[in-house]
């Protein structure tokens, strides 16, 4: 198969302007610009299917038809802000095939009648943003980007904006909110972005790879894109594989990929020939699935996912083997969403604050089964109200891991039971 | 020195992406501006974007608290910034870390004594297929380092080293 969007691993220059003409660089933008009207690229984006690649798999077109025409001028923002842990393929787009992305943007503008538009990068991205500067000023001399473009009088301007270390920023509300130049904190919504956006106006927010399958899909069409993946998720999807298999990566797969051939065929199988213990699908955010052969040859898609008792969320495949434990790893996790809660909300302030208190009592072997019931009461009374969703993500590892792995809780507060001895620790030291 | 007045070119770049009735937003590449200048934030710096961006002092602030790549305080020359999320941890970042400790004779979150390397734990860098990684926050920017073993990481502070001491 060709890729879609890892364009860069078959043609290696395309992140010279040139090569990305060559092969069919902004065909689709010119296209568009000339030939659509915004409501068709809409539909056209509608049809093929295509949903937000960001986590919440939101339908892309119908995203876009939510704009408000009444209010202007209208934004896009590009959401480069990935931060989930497991999650790194956003970067690999941006660094290897940054004018397909480019395009994206550009055409995701002409669809929604924006002439200019943001594209967010965390902080720790700012190579990238001067690498995507200089992108975008040969894209202004090439007369792709500017005023009149091809002859109409459809402008664009692109910008990069760069965060400052923050995960919250990649919540869409918060990201406009740095933009704004104010710390990077969750809008209470409604109203939506796409009527009250940056700077007030109506935005539409969209993450990188989404935007990046643009081009291709006005180029070959929307039955095209659905001829890939399945009729619930279409096209393909980066996989970002990390943890503890023997060839971490980004692959490009379609939708409907089972989990076995991604870690076996395509992520080499587990390290030292172990087997999977637990797959949390979505980066940090994730519900451990707990594994047998069933469950590894689930397709991965949206709707698949979920009968595991999970989402799919941004694909960030994290695979954890028999040598690790659950309670190990929750600790890892809620540290996590605990130094990156924003402080707005009451329940994710302190509640990640309680989480992460009991872990580490439990890492500490210092706590007892009365713990692990109290960071369970915890998580639970955070979910459904907490502002925006790194709360209530920061409870799904807890809640599922405590529910599925009770043996790993067990082994962690029972004075007599040996522990699990995370074996893998062993094993990382030695090629350090 | 003004920021406007050392790099008018600079800023007037920065202000030129936004909107002139939102300016505002001018604040987050201007505290990046100042940090490269000074190597961490001053508080006249601050002051200074307050009254170029006419916000208040406290505005701008409450970004410097809030966002960690920004610096109110002098540190090591190089932050060396090593990432022990999950999907890093099970490649072995905390042994690594815990290994450069030894290395350095510094906790997490201490300056070697010559004052060149700050040693910090942080959360995701999106590298996770490439731990133990870590990135070097240095006064004229990022740089990314992957697929990184011990030895290789001391090379690379003797290194900075003797760059930052040239330099200082």
């Amino acid at each position: 198969m060709s890729y879609v969007l890892l364009r860069h691993r078959e043609i290696p220059d395309i992140q010279k302007l040139e090569v990305y003409k060559k092969n069919g660089g902004f065909e689709a933008f010119k296209k568009v610009v000339t030939q659509m009207k915004p409501n068709e690229v809409t539909d056209m984006v509608k049809n093929s299917g295509l949903r937000g690649r960001g986590g919440a798999g939101f339908p892309t077109g119908m995203k876009w038809s939510f704009i408000d025409n009444k209010i202007w001028p209208h934004y896009v923002v590009a959401n480069g802000d990935e931060s989930e842990p497991g999650t790194f393929k956003d970067r690999e787009i941006m660094e290897k095939n940054p004018f397909q992305f480019l395009e994206g943007v550009a055409i995701a503008s002409y669809a929604v009648g924006a002439t200019a538009a943001y594209v967010y990068l965390r902080g720790e991205f700012w190579k990238i943003a001067a690498f995507l500067d200089e992108k975008i000023a040969e894209l202004e001399e090439a007369g792709y980007l500017g005023e009149g473009l091809f002859g109409t009088d459809i402008s664009l301007r692109i910008y990069t904006h760069l965060g400052a270390g923050a995960y919250i920023c990649g919540e869409e509300t918060a990201m406009l909110e740095s933009i704004e130049g104010k710390r990077g904190q969750p809008r209470i919504r409604p109203p939506f972005p796409a009527v009250h956006g940056l700077y007030g106006k109506p935005t539409v927010v969209n993450n990188v790879e989404t935007l990046t399958n643009l081009p291709m899909i006005i180029a070959n069409g929307s039955d095209w894109y659905k001829t890939m993946g399945t009729p619930d998720s279409a096209g393909v999807k980066i996989f970002s594989l990390s943890g503890r298999v023997r060839k971490p990566d980004n692959y490009e797969l379609p939708f409907g990929t089972t989990f076995r051939q991604l870690i076996y065929e395509h992520g080499g199988g587990v390290q030292e020939g172990r087997p999977v213990k637990a797959i949390m699908p979505a980066g940090a955010s994730s519900s451990f699935i707990v594994v047998d052969d069933k469950v590894l040859d689930t397709p991965m898609d949206y709707a698949s996912v979920r009968t595991l008792g999970a989402d799919l969320g941004s694909a960030s495949v994290i695979v954890i083997d028999d040598t690790v434990s659950i309670d190990w790893t929750i600790h890892k996790t809620i540290h996590f969403f605990e130094h990156e809660s924003c402080g707005k909300c009451t329940p994710c302030r302190e509640g990640t604050y309680w989480m992460s208190n009991i872990m580490e009592r439990l890492q500490r072997e210092e706590a007892g089964q009365a713990d692990v019931d109290l960071l369970l009461n915890v998580a639970r009374q955070m979910q459904n109200k907490c502002l925006c969703p790194l709360g209530e993500f920061s409870t799904m590892a807890v809640v599922t891991g405590i529910e599925r792995f009770p043996q790993d809780f067990k082994k962690a507060v029972e004075p007599g039971i040996e522990r699990l001895p995370d074996e893998f620790k062993k094993v990382v030291s030695q090629n350090l | 020195m003004s920021l406007a007045k050392k790099y008018p070119g600079e800023v007037k770049r920065i202000l030129a992406k936004y909107p002139p009735e939102y300016k505002r937003s001018a604040v987050m590449p201007l505290l990046y501006l100042a940090q490269s200048d000074a190597g961490y934030i001053t508080k006249a710096a601050m002051q200074d974007i307050a009254d170029l961006l006419e916000i208040s002092l406290t505005d701008v602030g409450a970004l410097v608290g809030f966002y960690t790549l920004y610096h109110d305080k002098k540190e090591g020359r190089y932050r060396m910034q090593v990432c022990t999320d999950l999907p890093c941890a099970l490649r072995g970042a905390d042994q690594f870390l815990e290994s450069l400790c030894a290395n350095l004779g510094i906790q997490v979150g201490e300056t070697t004594p010559d004052g060149s390397i700050t040693l910090e734990a942080v959360t995701c860098l999106a590298a996770c297929d490439k731990a133990p990684m870590f990135q070097i926050q240095a006064r004229d920017g990022l740089e990314y380092h992957e697929n990184m073993t011990v030895d290789r990481t001391m090379e690379l502070i003797d290194a900075l080293r003797k760059v930052g001491g040239e330099v200082e």
